[in-house]
């Protein structure tokens, strides 16, 4: 029944503008919603609640090693006295910013690489092509681990670099067909026809007409890199100690976890919910950018 | 047909000994090899360092292109070299390798095959209360990472044995050491150690695929072909089995070349975390010990296996879509 | 129709309505029709592009969307059929009531085979064992024209051209003896010459299996070739139905009327004006209170906004919707519907000058094999051999079916930069020897205006950024850029504060003028109009050749007007050339070629256009090509329209066979040039 939904398609633009349209769609969604409410919370938490806490994340506490939750430790206290509450919203807020900047470096990356190569094709798109294929074939997982040594001891940002440049190669394909598909949009022909310059194109036709691609992306590689990062951290390939994130307070916590469940509970509770939250944004997005993401646009103009 | 194949091979190849020279380069760049004889007590003279790395391979002091092509050439004849404890690491590898492709293999195939089973009956119930159920699932375990399932799944089984007071799933390790029993005993003990391992791998392979056959199956529903269908008389069951599901089918082989990659890179926790002497619990311990040629062999190995998938991916798509198959 | 059921009638329509749900709010698809569907007959159900012609197809074989609500009644033998569920409709479907879709490309199954699709339509009905049915599937093949049946029959869907697709769709539709086809937009998709063919398979289908055709369509003249009865619908209505002859000679409802008078004829020179119809079709989301066509109506009156109007009989044949239906005879003869405006003769070679000129241009594309080494196997000839010459102020129309290269013509002489072989020459200076800086200064110069006005704007910016966008880049300072896209909008015939606006808020037609001011921004002296106006809906398309018109008169410019609709060009033209797979086959005057065709190919194309005129279109001999253009890769040798031209066979031995072995010269002969061994006339 595309041809209805066709009709249906270009008249709605006509009523509301596009933006209203997706916005109205967006928040319609209870899960997308949810998932805003979720990640804004794990926000304050991570960047308020230290203001909040009684302890400071590298603080030990001698006298109570290994408390259950009390009013003084409010998540209890870690086999050194550590305060897991403190070193739980240390962790999320390092698991946060790193999801944030990867994804951002990665999509923008991405974006750059697949517009170009979308758009220029020939040598230019089959060298970044060959890239993309040559960077697939090993699990980004394995690379970074590999590379692990060579931040050891140094800033956490080169594990940031690190993560962004193994990452991005999944949206940029996505970028690149979306481009190349546009490339051959009548918009596109006629501003080469007026003589627009490439660079202009690529960023003033063709880049934000896959806004909508980018934006999904980047929520998503959010998520995608918090993953990583505490799977990584968590085998003590990623964030290194003394600094902590989400995955390497699980490690930590899991050996005695059966006996201390809260050592290892709500770090674990915090990562899911988070990148929970962070898919469900995504896909509440994707779902508003391009409903029903049945692809027959605009098959049957004539009817 | 045969050109077909015969250019995805060579394809193959080529990115095999690309993805492998990556990571040797890689290794050697990023490890230190010496690190592992310094600190000693009495000091290893350096004289004796350098000849422990020459024996390797891995000296620095060799340019690196010189180590490569050495590393290389022994590969190529089958010789993956010596590990730092100065075993082979071919001896290591078989007895490792077969420990993570059981793992990987069934994995994969409970996987797919639950997940497309799954994403199908999503998009025929689209809303359905079976749907609603798979998404939540599938947004649940997709936003669990592999070794906090893993973790859970482990303390779960405890939790589990405990009730019912036996040991039924086993925690640890791939077969009881001290096991002694005949073919079906052993049979099921192995099993009882494999659920739980596999399992970890499975469901998240479950989640990804059923997602994405809901959506692929989602497209083909509105699909001009299948209104086609119903216009005969087929009636809409009829026509989503008969005509659906086989073009729905297709984009999936590519997503199973590339989830390939994720169920790999769940292989180094879940053998971890359950004790399992495979490759990727070989890994993360070859990584810590600096272990250039053990960390060369597993990038070899995992790229082998990410390129097959492709390539397996590539003929069954090959044989089910006729636009491919005459090219 | 609510007069009392008679046993002729297959199928009975009753007040269905149709309606989806939508963000934008409830579409009302199909507004309370009653129609019926008499045994045998051909009606014509004609509309645009949301009049819900579709909609009410679909409603009758059960395929509507499950969003859909549904009231009224459809009944076929006393059975209502939108009270069966799935099961019990399907069989129905493609036993009684069969459908032709308009997509032939996406409509079989890519992953089975031709046989096995049409054998699965006969199995399923119960009446054919599995081996029988795969027999009669190679039957229904050769029925509609698919040479070598039993062996196409193993083939896959894309190994069909369009045309051949198409054909396969009505012989699935024809399988099981149906008494109602409903075909729906059948020959949209198609190149005119295929067009011919595939209206013809579908009058055979008809004569085969005695069935009521629904034809469904925008193309009034496709109906009038082919239907008894034509129903015209708009906004959800049926506005006008009657006898098709009845229709077309005294059209009674001003919709109909002004769509009669707006769409050029190819019989017809043309010494009137394109009345053109203001606005745009409804949206089934927003329709007026009243009569859905009165804000866009020249006779409408307050009475017109009260309610809906009722479909009246004014005749025993006729029925039409509209209050005013006793003063429309008075208006039209007083000139004050759609009156015929003494269109401007174009001024028969102002200057000599010359504004483009062609001379053998050649583009071959490389046919490239391998993923990891791409190596060259072939070439397509996509053009091959092209003479244009486009003199300053006059029109020149390059027209052909898709794949003979009329497109990448266009774009090589858009590229302004040295073909492959050939020279092209704007407004006097070779391109090849254009430097850089020239040729962005020439650009001011040539400017192009696309088919597809949905898709040449970019959504992401205001029109009025569209329309300065030519400016801006040539370096205009804001100021003036305002001021002059202020003009621009005038000149198209917008307002002012449209500018602000995105493209979604305008309609195809108003996109279309926007696409035309921007492409006069920066005063071009010629311009080339990709097909611009067959992505738009027929009423409005008259609205955007009048502008085209009035805009050559006032701006003095020079069109090189690519399409594929020879109507339109006989219309807008002065003068044009004939392409077929990569090369000119006739040139000259449109009227001389139009009325004396020299060469087959043009001959078969002219005789393939359908007019909008039963009586006239009835009786007229047409030459229906056999098979499909050849692909171009492999291209005929000697005259490459040999394989099939109808006039070939006709020829003595010596001349037929010179044919396959010399390719002609384009050579003056009367007043047009002419490619051909052998030409007519």
């Amino acid at each position: 029944m595309t041809v209805v939904q066709t009709e249906v398609g270009e008249q709605t633009s006509e009523r509301l503008t596009r933006s209203a349209l997706i916005r109205l769609r967006f928040f319609r969604n209870r899960l997308a919603v949810a998932g805003v409410v979720i990640l804004a919370m794990m926000f304050l938490l991570a960047f308020v609640g230290p203001f909040f806490s009684k302890h400071r994340w590298d603080e030990l506490d001698f006298l109570a090693l290994l408390q259950p939750p009390s009013q003084e430790h409010w998540f209890g206290t870690s086999q050194i006295g550590g305060d897991v509450f403190a070193l739980t919203i240390r962790g999320l807020q390092k698991s946060l910013i790193i999801g944030l900047l990867v994804a951002v470096f990665s999509t923008g990356l991405a974006a750059i690489a697949g517009g170009f190569a979308g758009y220029l094709g020939g040598k230019v798109d089959r060298s970044v092509m060959w890239l993309i294929d040559a960077l697939l074939v090993l699990p980004s997982f394995l690379i970074i681990a590999v590379m692990s040594p060579l931040y050891r001891g140094r800033t956490w940002l080169v594990f940031v670099v690190l993560l962004a440049a193994f990452g991005w190669m999944v949206t940029a394909r996505i970028v690149r067909s979306a481009t190349m598909s546009l490339r051959e949009r009548d918009f596109v022909r006629a501003a080469q026809y007026m003589g627009v310059p490439v660079r202009k194109i690529v960023f003033r036709h063709l880049l934000p007409n896959v806004a909508s691609i980018l934006i999904i992306d980047a929520t998503l590689n959010v998520g995608a890199t918090i993953l990583s990062e505490t799977g990584l951290s968590y085998l003590g390939f990623g964030v290194q100690p003394p600094d902590v994130s989400l995955g390497s307070l699980i490690a930590e916590g899991t050996a005695s976890a059966l006996t201390y469940p809260w050592l290892f509970m709500f770090a674990g509770s915090a990562l899911i919910l988070t990148v929970l939250a962070v898919s469900f944004i995504g896909d509440g997005l994707r779902d508003a950018f391009d409903p029903g993401s049945n692809k027959s646009k605009k098959k049957s103009k004539a009817s | 047909m045969v050109n077909y194949l015969l250019r995805r091979v060579v394809n193959f190849l080529i990115m095999v000994a690309l993805a492998s020279t990556l990571g040797y380069v890689l290794a050697s760049l990023a490890f230190d090899p010496s690190a592992n004889y310094q600190g000693a007590n009495p000091p290893i003279p350096q004289s004796t360092i350098n000849a422990k790395l020459d024996n390797l391979g891995v000296n620095p002091a060799k340019p690196l292109l010189r180590r490569y092509l050495n590393w290389a050439g022994d590969v190529l004849s089958g010789d993956f070299g010596l590990s730092v404890g100065e075993q082979r690491v071919n001896e290591e590898l078989s007895r490792r390798i077969w420990v993570s492709l059981r793992l990987l293999v069934l994995g994969s195939i409970i996987g797919s095959l639950a997940g497309v089973a799954l994403g199908v009956v999503s998009a025929v119930r689209q809303y359905g209360l079976t749907d609603r159920a798979a998404s939540v699932l599938s947004f649940s375990l997709l936003s669990t990472p592999v070794f906090l399932l893993a973790i859970l799944l482990k303390f779960g089984a405890i939790e589990l044995n405990n009730r019912i007071g036996t040991t039924f799933f086993f925690t640890i390790g791939e077969y009881s050491a001290d096991f002694s029993g005949n073919g079906w005993e052993l049979l099921l003990n192995r099993l009882q150690h494999l659920i739980l391992p596999t399992l970890s791998i499975a469901l998240g392979g479950i989640a990804f695929y059923s997602r994405y056959q809901r959506n692929a199956m989602l497209d083909v529903l509105g699909s001009d072909f299948l209104r086609t269908a119903r216009a005969k008389g087929l009636s809409r069951r009829q026509s989503l089995f008969r005509h659906g599901l086989r073009v729905a089918i297709l984009p999936m082989a590519t997503f199973f070349a590339y989830s390939f990659g994720l169920l790999v890179t769940g292989a180094p926790f879940t053998e971890t975390i359950f004790g399992w002497n495979g490759m990727g619990s070989w890994f993360i311990t070859a990584v810590q010990s600096n272990d250039i040629n053990s960390v060369s062999a597993v990038i070899v190995f995992s790229s082998v296996l990410v390129l097959l998938s492709g390539l397996i991916a590539d003929i069954a798509v090959a044989i089910l879509d006729p636009r491919v198959r005459l090219r | 129709m609510n007069t009392p059921s008679s046993a002729s009638n297959l199928i009975e329509i009753r007040n269905l309505s149709v309606t989806f749900p939508s963000e934008a709010g409830i579409v009302r698809a199909v507004r309370d029709v009653s129609l019926d569907i008499r045994a045998g007959e051909v009606l014509g159900i004609v509309g645009e592009s949301g009049s819900g012609k579709t909609v009410m197809s679909l409603s009758m074989i059960g395929l509507l969307a499950e969003s859909a609500s549904i009231t009224g009644s459809i009944s076929y033998n006393g059975v209502n059929l939108l009270e069966l569920n799935d099961n019990e409709m399907s069989k129905y479907r493609g036993k009684d009531i069969a459908m032709v879709f308009q997509d032939p490309l996406s409509a079989l199954n890519p992953v089975h085979t031709i046989g096995r699709q049409m054998a699965e339509a006969l199995h399923v009905h119960g009446d054919y064992s599995s081996e029988a049915a795969l027999r009669r599937a190679i039957e229904l093949l050769e029925i509609v024209g698919i040479p070598r049946p039993a062996e196409r029959a193993q083939s896959y869907p894309h190994e069909f051209s369009g045309g051949m697709r198409q054909r396969v769709m009505i012989a699935l539709a024809i399988a099981n003896q149906p008494k109602v086809i409903l075909a729906d937009e059948p020959t949209t998709a198609l190149d005119v010459t295929v067009q011919a063919q595939i209206l013809d398979v579908l009058k055979t289908a008809r004569d085969m299996t005695g069935a009521a055709v629904v034809l469904v369509t925008h193309d009034l003249g496709v109906v009038a070739g082919l239907a008894d009865r034509v129903a015209i619908m708009y906004g959800g209505k049926v506005v006008e139905i009657g006898n098709v002859n009845d229709v077309y000679s005294s059209p009674a409802m001003p919709y109909t009327i002004g769509l009669l008078r707006s769409i050029p004829r190819i019989d017809d020179a043309g010494s009137s004006r394109l009345a053109s119809i203001d606005g745009a079709p409804p949206s089934p989301v927003a329709l007026p209170p009243g009569c859905a066509f009165a804000p866009r109506c020249p006779a409408a009156a307050p009475e017109c906004d009260a309610s809906v109007p009722e479909l009246v009989s004014i005749t025993p044949s006729r029925m039409t919707a509209c209050v005013r239906q006793t003063d429309i005879a008075g208006l039209q003869s007083s000139g004050k519907l759609f009156a015929e405006i003494p269109r401007h003769v174009a001024l028969q070679s102002v200057t000599e000058g010359v504004a483009l000129e062609v001379r053998g241009l050649r583009k071959t594309f490389p046919l490239l094999k391998g993923s990891v080494l791409r190596r060259r196997v072939g070439s397509v000839f996509a053009v091959d051999g092209v003479d244009l010459t486009l003199r300053e102020g006059r029109s020149l129309a390059l027209v052909g079916e898709s794949g003979c290269g009329k497109t990448t013509t266009l774009l090589e002489i858009l590229n302004m930069v040295a073909p492959e072989a050939g020279t092209i020459t704007v407004l006097g200076r070779n391109v090849a020897e254009l430097s850089r800086k020239q040729r962005l200064e020439m650009r001011k110069d040539l400017q192009i205006v696309f088919q597809d006005p949905f898709a040449s704007l970019d959504p992401r910016l205001p029109i009025g950024d569209a329309i300065a966008e030519p400016l801006d880049n040539f370096g205009m300072p804001k100021v003036e850029q305002n001021q002059r896209v202020m003009e621009l909008l005038e000149l198209v015939g917008l307002q002012r504060d449209h500018a602000s606006r995105y493209p979604s808020e305008f309609s195809g037609g108003q996109r279309q003028r926007i696409a035309i001011a921007r492409s006069l921004a920066l005063n071009p002296k010629v311009i080339a109009l990709d097909e611009p106006v067959s992505a738009l809906d027929v009423s409005v398309r008259a609205g955007v050749l009048n502008l085209l018109a009035e805009l050559q008169e006032k701006l003095k410019l020079s069109y090189l007007f690519v399409s594929h609709d020879l109507a339109v060009v006989q219309h807008v033209a002065d003068d044009i050339a004939v392409m077929y797979l990569g090369g000119i086959v006739e040139s000259g005057p449109v009227d001389e070629v139009f009325a004396k065709p020299q060469h087959p190919y043009t001959q078969a194309l002219l005789s393939a256009v359908p007019i909008p005129d039963p009586k006239v279109e009835r009786v007229r001999k047409r030459i229906i090509l056999q098979g499909d253009l050849p692909s171009p890769a492999n291209p005929p040798a000697g005259c490459r329209f040999h394989t099939r031209c109808q006039v070939r066979a006709t020829l003595p031995a010596e001349v037929a066979a010179t044919c396959v072995s010399d390719r002609p010269e384009l050579v003056l002969r009367n007043a047009s040039l002419v490619a051909c061994h052998a030409p007519l006339n």
